[in-house]
């Protein structure tokens, strides 16, 4: 083993600079993909049938293409138009890393709902609330105590795929990492802080939600 | 448009050399990473704790650092180890151990879901430990993880497009020479999305075909199989054909006529009446 302590000292620093765009990257990915999955899951129970096919077609291509390359897509159709203002290449990230990621929490969200007993759904209707209020008072609390811990897994699902902004040349934890190894050789030392960085983020959200998961069990 | 496909025709070759590298890794990396996941799934399940605690360390460890970490980390640092790998070797590594310890903590559950009952009566009928695993649980287990394995089968396939990091040419890469060679971003990546789309679905299949077979092994059926829902469909459709039938000769309506509580406006409406 060839560990040297000073360059771990002198690494520490920058990659820590590139985590604050992991973590911009992760949080405002999962709020965009929260929001965008759960207005996918209500559009897809609501729209007429063809427009259904479309966009669960849609919703099926994106989950099942690969993720670096949809960056590298946008990236470039961004970078291609000219007169266009130049977007930042972390904004591209967190955008494309929350649309893949709510097609995923769409389908958790779809879970939820269905997990509510029609029982409440015939309640609300017996008591002539309007359909607005029946959705957002009384099926969407309800439902969405059963999807939150699933929202959690994918949100540290999606933390762990930040490094994949590499591609779109967004310096993030990993990108910083590789730089750093790249000017100074200091590869073992900078992968393996990042690899701890990432540990030591990423286990103990992973504990929470399982805990989280176990307080929200409605049996 | 025209110019595209002229590329593209003569392009092909080389995109199909990238599509077998993707396939390439996409096999042997889930090969890698179902070898990974059964040692350290049942490994994981064992009653003796110095068996599970490492195993359960070197899952976490996996799950925990990202796959780019562990595909650079075998790329940059192991040279410096004195380990030098060839490029694919280290994508493949990478792609089986981060997925194995995914894999490894589905085969866990599934293995601790089978059915209290069906341990007790492989100990009951003194199968030795090997027997009672390999006769008894796993096949119903395994029923149970081709689901969840299917899902990170494909999360392989759609991780395996950041091997040309490391200077792999995959389909990613050969995607990235089109786009340069026909200046057209959209009809690129358009052409190598639909390609991971089509691998993908091809890949969704082969595991229903296996579960399809698992299950039957089982002497059981796929939950909410396509047979299910077609038939589903086809019992609908006749029940209403069957209610509307009733409704128009008017028996729906003697049906209900009970006296107690009989509601005349309700009558007419829906085929409530075929229930009967």
């Amino acid at each position: 083993m060839n560990w040297n302590w000073e360059f771990a000292a002198e690494a520490l620093p920058i990659l820590l600079h590139g985590f604050v765009n992991t973590l911009i990257a992760t949080v405002i990915g999962t709020v965009i993909a929260a929001i965008l999955g759960l207005i996918l899951a209500v559009a897809i129970r609501g729209l007429p049938r063809w427009i259904n096919w479309l966009v669960r077609l849609l919703v099926a291509f994106i989950r099942n293409t690969p993720l670096v390359v949809q960056l590298m897509f946008v990236y470039f159709a961004f970078s291609g138009i000219p007169g266009l203002v130049d977007v930042p290449a972390l904004v591209i990230g967190f955008i494309v890393i929350g649309v893949h990621y709510s097609t995923y929490m769409s389908e958790s969200y779809r879970a939820g709902i269905d997990s509510v007993p029609p029982g409440q759904h015939e309640a609300a209707t017996a008591l002539s609330l309007p359909p607005v209020r029946k959705f957002t008072a009384i099926i969407l609390p309800q439902a969405l105590r059963a999807t939150i811990p699933s929202l959690g897994n994918y949100a540290v699902a999606m933390f762990k795929d930040t490094p994949f902004l590499f591609a779109i040349s967004v310096v993030e934890l990993v990108t910083a990492a590789k730089q750093f190894g790249g000017s100074t050789f200091a590869y073992t030392e900078a992968f393996t802080l990042a690899g701890i960085i990432f540990l030591a983020a990423s286990y103990p959200t992973s504990l929470l939600i399982q805990r989280l998961d176990k307080r929200l069990a409605t049996y | 448009m025209n110019d595209n496909l002229a590329t593209l025709l003569s392009f092909l070759p080389q995109l199909w050399e990238g599509i077998q590298t993707t396939i390439i890794l996409t096999v042997a990396g889930s090969v890698g990473a179902i070898i990974i996941a059964l040692v350290l799934g049942i490994t994981m399940t064992s009653p003796h704790w110095w068996l599970r605690a490492p195993a359960r360390i070197i899952v976490e460890f996996f799950r925990g650092t990202s796959l780019l970490v562990q595909l650079f980390w075998l790329f940059y640092v192991l040279p410096l180890l004195g380990f030098e790998l060839d490029p694919l070797l280290c994508g493949i590594g990478a792609l089986a151990l981060n997925y194995g310890a995914y894999s490894a903590e589905v085969v866990r559950s599934s293995i601790k879901t089978v059915a209290p009952g069906q341990w007790e009566a492989a100990i009951a009928l003194s199968l030795s430990p090997t027997r009672r695993m390999l006769r008894v649980i796993f096949p119903q287990a395994w029923a149970l993880m081709i689901p969840s394995l299917a899902t990170l089968l494909i999360q392989l396939l759609k991780g395996s497009a950041v091997v040309f990091f490391i200077t792999l040419s995959d389909l990613t890469d050969k995607i990235n020479q089109l786009r340069q060679s026909t200046g057209d971003t959209y009809f690129a990546f358009s052409i190598g999305l639909i390609i991971y789309f089509i691998l993908a679905w091809m890949l969704q299949e082969f595991m229903n075909f296996l579960e399809r077979r698992a299950t039957a092994a089982l002497g059981r059926r796929r939950p909410n199989s396509r047979t299910d829902r077609r038939e589903a469909r086809r019992a609908a459709r006749a029940d209403t054909v069957r209610k509307d039938r009733l409704v128009s000769h008017g028996v729906a309506g003697e049906g209900t006529d009970s006296g107690l509580g009989t509601d005349p406006l309700k009558r007419p409406s829906s085929g409530e009446g075929g229930d009967r």
